[in-house]
């Protein structure tokens, strides 16, 4: 999926290309894209005249920004205090092994992409994994299956329709 | 003009200043990393700490940040700041030990051991040459990247950079990854080789301070100055700050 130059200029014009609306400018490629191309930073840079660097600086000090491309679900495993002592580890290997991949890394099929989180805010209901902003609280292991394959049958329920 | 006292000593400054400039301007030595009189002001490496106010409300504050003000009270070789200063370049020789600058600095200011992890990353992080490329050389090709522990300098994606002159006024300006130590225990953490060596490589002598003047200057223990001025500033800096002592 390469960046579309028009696309990306009417993301900035919608902004009336101010440089202090950077943030929200990368927020809609990102929310475009799924991730932040790499010529879309370079069109935003010449556009807003801001050096490449600085916004290079910016999508890479927000943990929500990703220069890598994402998977179609984002999945989250707490590994805050809280949810440590209660399992969250456990339950981050249980989601690795399930998706054959790291944490922070993409499935082959462009899916998941898992990545932990230092904390989320809700420690009350911890062990917490989020999928796509829908939370789950007190996850055990045996919950991963099921999560994955909800959302897994959702991919098929769209296909069908 | 602005009233302040430094050591003890009233001095005035011009608004604007601040308490590094008036420092230097009366000839107090305050020892710096990352501060450059060329570049803008960052206050990252922390060498220059001094303590200001006085009683339990003194804290310790990066003078080459903090502006003159009316009636301050600057204190910069309390046992406070002294402490201070050398954990910070304990930690600066864990991250980076073959640093001549920082080994330097370790050697002046009497660091002998180092109590961290040795990481030999080779980055200070004090954004020399970061402001350097963006304010001297109007590239801005390289910057800050990520956050925390992964905080790195770099160009965009790591590639080389579009705007890059390749100028070298990064690595010119590099405390950290152009001059190496080259003491002769160069492996160990902390050199300190230099305290030993005759004449060692912290000063620099000239051509008057030979003790066989008078018997034809032989010449031999003559170091070629980088910057001649320097050194002359240099011993009146020290001489001055005998007198204040």
């Amino acid at each position: 999926m390469d960046a579309d130059t028009q696309k990306v200029q009417l993301l900035i014009t919608k902004h009336n290309t101010e440089k202090k609306a950077l943030i929200s400018i990368l927020q809609d490629i990102q929310a475009e894209y799924n991730y932040l191309p790499q010529e879309a930073l370079k069109i935003v840079s010449e556009t807003l005249d801001v050096p490449l660097i600085n916004i290079i600086g910016v999508a890479t000090f927000y943990r929500s920004f990703s220069l890598q491309p994402r998977g179609k679900h984002l999945v989250t495993v707490c590994m805050g205090t809280a949810c440590h002592v209660r399992g969250g580890p456990k339950i981050l290997e249980e989601f690795e092994r399930r998706l054959d991949i790291e944490a922070g890394e993409t499935t082959k099929d462009s899916q998941f992409t898992l990545e932990t989180v230092a904390c989320l805010g809700c420690c009350a209901i911890g062990p917490v994994v989020v999928v796509d902003g829908n939370y789950y609280a007190q996850t055990t292991i045996r919950m991963v299956g099921p999560i994955l394959k909800k959302y897994k049958k959702k991919e098929k329920k769209n296909e069908a329709h | 003009m602005i009233n302040l006292k430094i050591n003890n000593l009233e001095v005035k400054a011009e608004e604007g200043w601040t308490v590094l400039e008036a420092a230097k301007f009366y000839g107090l030595e305050i020892p710096t990393l990352c501060y450059n009189e060329g570049l803008s002001v960052y206050g990252g490496c922390r060498l220059c700490l001094v303590e200001i106010g006085e009683g339990p409300k003194s804290k310790l504050v990066s003078s080459c940040t903090y502006p003159v003000e009316e009636g301050l009270v600057v204190r910069t070789g309390t046992k406070r700041v002294i402490e201070a200063r050398k954990m910070m370049i304990e930690l600066m020789l864990s991250i980076a030990p073959n640093s001549k600058a920082i080994q330097d600095l370790a050697s002046k200011f009497g660091v002998t051991q180092v109590r961290f992890k040795i990481r030999n990353e080779e980055c200070i992080l004090c954004g020399l040459c970061v402001r350097m490329c963006a304010e001297q050389m109007d590239g801005r090709a390289i910057g800050f990247q990520n956050r925390g522990y992964k905080r790195k300098i770099s160009t965009p994606f790591d590639i080389k950079s579009e705007v890059c002159r390749l100028c070298g006024g990064c690595m010119y300006i590099c405390p950290v990854c152009q001059l190496k130590c080259q003491g002769p225990d160069a492996d160990t953490t902390v050199c300190n080789a230099c305290l030993t060596m005759d004449p060692t490589c912290l000063d620099y002598y000239d051509e008057l301070q030979c003790w066989m003047y008078d018997a034809g200057r032989c010449g031999t223990c003559v170091r070629e100055t980088p910057e001649k001025s320097d050194s002359k500033e240099q011993t009146r800096n020290s001489k001055a700050k005998e007198k204040n002592v």
